[in-house]
Order: C-alpha cells, then sequence, then structure tokens
C-alpha cells in the first residue's frame, strides 16, 4: 500500500530529500523554513546522512560545496535574505560545475522583510542569483506533493547537469498540510562523478586542476551557453490548465498558481473562456508554449505576490503581440505582510479587465 | 661530490607532496611561504598522508601556496576555506581536511568560521599565516598588523583610535574547549623552521587521532609590502613581529575532557518518548 500523509510542504520537502537519497544537509534556521531544517535534524542520521546546522548560511553553502565535491548528493534550505547571502558561493559552484539543490521558502522583501508568504524572489533565482553572468534550474512545487517529487528531480537534475538547482516555494506551500503520497521518483541513469575529489588515491594518484577553465574564460561561457540550450531544451515543465480554448491565458506559479486555477474554476462556471499556465520550471521558461497559448489568446494575464517579476519574462516571451496585464501584490487581500491574492480577486481582475476591452 | 661518488644515503631533497611544475613559482624574494610549503611537504610525506590529504585554499597568497602542494585540494572564497574544509570532513572523515589561509582570510572575512569550527571541535587543521597585513592585495590593514605599521589604508600608520588593536587569534583558539592543538611559529631561522615543521605534524597527528580541531599560526615576512629587504624583513619578524605575537605552544591534548550534565539533558522543548 502507498504511503500516505498528511505534511506541510516544508515537510515533503524534507521527505523528498531521503526519497532522493540526498545523504548531507547543512543549514541555519530561518522562517518560514525552519521545519525543513527540524525534519532532516531527525531523519537525515536515520538513514546514514550528515546533518549540521551552521553559524550562518554562507557557512552552510559552503559545506554543501565542500561536501558536494566529494561526490556526496548534497542541498541547503533556506529563506529569501538566506538565499542572498549564499550567492557568492552559489557562484563559485556555476564556474566549477558542482552540483547543489538550495530550497528557497520565500518570505517577503526586501530587506529582512517578514516571515509571511510572498514572490518576491523570482527575479534573483531566475536569472541565477550572484555574480558572474550563469544560470541556475528553478523549480516551483505548488503543493506538498509536488514539494517532495520536485526535490527528488532538483537533486537529480543537480547531478545530470553539474550545477544549482534551486526549488523555490513560499510560506504559504511551506505551511500548508495536504496528503502526500511518498514514492521514490526514478528519472533515469546520471553520468558518472568522475571530478570528485576524495584525496589522491581514490584517482590512482593522479592530480586534478582547481579550475577547469582557468585559461579559458570564453571556452567556459561558450560552454555553459551550450548547456542551458539544452536544459531548455529538454527539462522545461508546466501545467496547462484548460488551455485549449483560452481567450484570457493566466500565467502563474507557487501558491498564487493554486488561487489561479481556482479563479478559472469560477469564470469557467459563468462561460468565460479563460485557462492557466502554471510554471513548474521557473528556469528553464516555457517561452515556446506561452508563445502558442498566447497567440489564440486575447490577452495575457500575470498573476504574482511580487511588484512584477515573472511578468517581464512572459512579456519578453510574448514579444508584444498579445496585451500582457498584471494583478500583482497590490491583488492582496490585506496590505500588511499576512496578505494573500484570493481567486475572487483574480476573478474580479479579469472581469475588469475584460470589460474595459 | 668526486667524481664516480655513490649517494649511499638522501638526507635533503624535494619532498614527494612538493610539486614544482604545476604553476609557475610566484613568490615574492623573501618571502616565507615557500619555506612553510617544504615544512608541509615534509609533513605530508613523513606521515605518508599524501593520498588521502585534501586541502582547501583561501584566497590570497597562501592559496598561490597551495597549487605547489601535490594533495587533492578545493579552491574557496575569501575566508571560506575554514567552512569548506569542515564540510569535507563531515561527509569524508577518512579523509585529512586542512584549509590554508592568511590573516585577511581567517582573522578578518572568515573570522566567524574560525571561532565556529574551534566552538564545534570540528576535526581539521587550519595553517593559518600571519604577515601583519593583506599581501596579494597590496599591503593593506590587516587585523594582525602591527600598531603603527604604515600601510597602504593606513598610510600615517595603524592607528587604534580608528582600526583597533592587533588580533591574537591563537590566543583565543587556545581558550576554547574545541581545539585540540594551537601553536605559533616561525620560519625566518633554521631551528624555528625545524619548530615549525614539528607543529605542523603534531596538528595533523590530532586529526588523524580523532582528538578535535588544531591550528597553527606562521609568522611570515612579507618584504615588499612592509618596504624591507628580504633580510630586513626576515630581522623585522624577529624584532616586532615575535614582540606582539610570541612563539610558542597554546595547547596541546591528547583527549578533550567535557561532562554532560543529565538534570540538562531532560530539560528543552523536544520532549523524549
Amino acid at each position: 500500500m502507498a504511503d500516505r500523509r498528511l505534511l506541510s510542504g516544508n515537510e515533503a520537502i524534507g521527505w523528498g530529500a531521503i526519497l532522493g537519497e540526498c545523504k548531507a544537509f547543512f543549514g541555519y534556521p530561518i522562517t518560514p523554513q525552519s521545519e525543513i531544517l527540524e525534519f532532516l535534524a531527525t531523519e537525515l542520521p536515520k538513514v546514514g546522512g550528515v546533518f549540521l546546522q551552521t553559524e550562518d548560511e554562507i557557512a552552510a553553502v559552503s559545506m554543501v560545496y565542500g561536501s558536494s565535491m566529494t561526490g556526496t548528493r548534497t542541498m541547503s534550505a533556506t529563506s529569501s535574505p538566506g538565499i542572498s547571502l549564499m550567492q557568492e558561493t552559489v557562484s563559485l559552484m556555476a564556474y566549477l560545475k558542482v552540483p547543489s539543490v538550495i530550497v528557497d521558502v520565500c518570505r517577503f522583501g526586501p530587506g529582512s522583510g517578514m516571515a509571511q508568504t510572498s514572490q518576491t524572489d523570482y527575479r534573483q533565482v531566475t536569472k541565477g542569483g550572484g555574480h558572474g553572468g550563469y544560470r541556475c534550474i528553478v523549480l516551483a512545487p505548488s503543493s506538498s506533493q509536488e514539494c517532495c517529487d520536485l526535490v527528488q528531480l532538483a537533486l537529480w537534475l543537480a547531478d545530470r547537469y553539474q550545477m544549482t538547482v534551486y526549488v523555490l516555494t513560499d510560506a504559504t506551500i511551506g505551511q500548508s498540510c495536504e496528503l502526500v503520497d511518498l514514492k521514490t521518483r526514478d528519472f533515469g541513469a546520471l553520468p558518472d562523478k568522475d571530478w570528485v575529489i576524495r584525496g589522491l588515491d581514490a584517482r590512482g594518484g593522479v592530480r586534478q586542476g582547481f579550475h577547469q577553465h582557468m585559461w579559458d574564460y570564453v571556452g567556459y561561457h561558450q560552454d555553459m551557453n551550450e548547456k542551458y540550450r539544452e536544459i531548455a531544451e529538454n527539462e522545461i515543465k508546466y501545467e496547462a490548465y484548460c488551455a485549449d480554448d483560452a481567450e484570457v491565458i493566466l500565467v502563474a506559479y507557487g501558491y498564487v498558481s493554486r488561487m489561479a486555477k481556482g479563479a478559472v474554476d469560477l469564470v469557467r462556471e459563468e462561460g468565460l473562456k479563460v485557462g492557466l499556465l502554471r510554471l513548474i520550471t521557473l528556469w528553464p521558461f516555457p517561452t515556446n508554449t506561452l508563445r502558442e497559448l498566447g497567440s489564440r489568446a486575447r490577452r495575457v494575464l500575470v498573476v504574482e505576490h511580487s511588484s512584477g517579476l515573472l511578468v517581464e519574462d512572459v512579456e519578453c516571451a510574448l514579444q508584444g503581440k498579445v496585451p500582457v496585464h498584471l494583478l500583482g501584490i497590490w491583488g492582496t487581500h490585506r496590505r500588511d505582510s499576512s496578505g494573500i491574492i484570493y481567486p475572487e480577486r483574480i476573478v474580479e481582475e479579469i472581469k475588469q479587465m475584460e470589460s474595459v476591452a | 661530490m668526486g667524481e664516480g661518488a655513490v649517494i649511499k644515503q638522501q638526507v635533503v631533497g624535494k619532498p614527494k607532496a612538493v610539486q614544482l611544475d604545476f604553476m609557475p613559482f610566484k613568490f615574492c624574494p623573501g618571502c616565507h611561504e615557500s619555506l612553510v610549503w617544504r615544512a608541509l611537504g615534509e609533513v605530508i610525506d613523513e606521515l605518508d598522508i599524501q593520498g588521502k590529504a585534501i586541502a582547501c585554499l583561501d584566497i590570497g597568497c597562501s592559496g598561490v601556496l597551495m597549487v605547489g602542494l601535490a594533495v587533492d585540494g578545493l579552491h574557496c572564497l575569501h575566508g571560506r576555506s575554514t567552512a569548506v574544509a569542515a564540510g569535507v570532513k563531515r561527509v569524508l572523515p577518512q579523509a585529512i581536511c586542512f584549509n590554508i589561509g592568511g590573516d585577511g582570510s581567517l582573522c578578518a572575512i572568515g573570522a566567524g568560521h574560525m571561532v565556529n569550527v574551534m566552538m564545534r571541535s570540528d576535526p581539521i587543521t587550519t595553517i593559518f599565516l600571519n604577515n601583519s597585513g593583506y599581501g596579494m592585495t597590496g599591503g593593506q590593514v590587516a587585523p594582525t598588523s602591527l600598531i603603527g605599521l604604515r600601510t597602504t589604508t593606513t598610510p600615517e600608520g595603524r592607528d587604534v583610535q580608528s582600526t583597533g588593536f592587533p588580533l591574537h587569534l591563537s590566543e583565543i583558539a587556545a581558550t576554547m574547549l574545541g581545539t585540540a592543538y594551537v601553536s605559533r611559529v616561525s620560519v625566518h631561522t633554521p631551528a624555528n623552521y625545524q619548530k615549525a615543521r614539528k607543529a605542523i605534524k603534531t596538528a595533523f597527528q590530532k586529526q588523524m587521532d580523532g582528538v578535535g580541531y588544531s591550528l597553527v599560526e606562521i609568522l611570515c615576512a612579507c618584504p615588499p609590502n612592509w618596504g624591507l629587504s628580504p633580510l630586513a624583513a626576515n630581522s623585522f619578524v624577529e624584532e616586532k613581529l615575535i614582540g606582539e605575537f610570541p612563539l610558542g605552544e597554546f595547547k596541546n591534548v591528547d583527549k578533550i575532557e567535557y561532562t554532560v550534565d543529565p538534570e540538562i539533558n531532560r530539560v528543552g522543548r523536544v520532549k523524549r518518548g
């Protein structure tokens, strides 16, 4: 019988780490992420993994780097300010092609912000996050089930492409409890880790250079562009909901996509042809799919819990051929940090948009 | 050596763990780092740990040093080599993990990691090169700079009103329960070189014995940034640097003693069933 449990998104991420054979976790407490840390403090040692609460996120990600270089599946989790603190080493890992998974349970920003939900980290994580012009894969679960499944996928993708994969959730997904089928996901064979550092004895005494690209920075960026193209060809994930005949396309991810789905159901009852493109990979971005859906639609409405970050990528993909509207953070039901965007508010926006047209 | 002489016993030579052709030799005339390089190579040979050593090299001149050491290594960001080494050791306890950094790396930008590896008693070894300033970036003031020293960012000399007092990392380390071995040495005379070599060997031995964290601080001359000739810089170590940073073994224990109070162990938010 399937192992079915009631789990918060954060606990589901912990389970995803265990099922995905993550063997080391380094992290620092921050609301709304701390349950991931607490879960793995108990559970990871039981499966022979290493858990350590570090002095800060900088140390956490430094240890992720060191641990991953030994060939150990390693991850960390934090929330927005912690993501900023980690960026220098994320950039180093991009340069040295080191696999890692970093979960960002997004809280309200900028600054220390508030611990409640938001989607204000979109631009940072989808554009790499730190200095140097690199990219990271970004997965955006919208349920506890997806938290569990996508962390496993993230661990696989990190090893497959030797890069950092972010799992971007938010306080709402992280703290809401839902039923989860605990299943081990198999994504296929992975390349050998012939680059690991475990002492010269492990490599027959042969010394390995510290920098693969020390004398060829142009080559680094060319190689990476090639890899980014490959990822964009193979790894894009999304869910198109009622999108085939849609005259209005909503675009959303994370908790907001659940609200958008609710809005689609509400307006469909009234006969309005509205569909949803729910993003699962934020990078790579489903440019072609959006373009195709957009070509059949009258307008596109981006709903996101921020000032308008995802909307930039949507506008870029649609090339000005379809009008793009934005329902941003002003769509939340309260003006303080406890506000969230409800389906009714999205419905109101759709109707207003359509009446003006 | 006369014609027909036969070498019966080699008493001196290049340590196996020192590799000269990996990268060009980059040290300035009179720099003490090449001596540290040799001492490390000799110790790694003596302990026969070349195959399982993992070096985490920090940013700065100390990083240049590492490329000539024929062991597996990781390139680390400024100040982070301590945390990286601790991370490697956690998942690969059989490796001999050590990091090398200067006073900028370990006393300024990465000072927090130093205190925390000492606190956690991570069984790694840190080789700390103290040359009283920032070498690679061209002679700025460091936490370890001597009071009054004219650096490019304290052109009138280090002024305590503005930049404070020299930081004594070894003395701090010795007060931490988690440290197994702490020593400050120099390499400015042959006798001191031998002591430095012995200290490095003891520090690695503590790690191999699983006692706890070990630190060797090595005072190094930096002639260009001190504006001194190699010879004068060597004398400056003897006359001034050791005055501020006394040499010696600050801690050497074979076991870290501690107790767990069962009453405390019953208290806390997490209840045991």
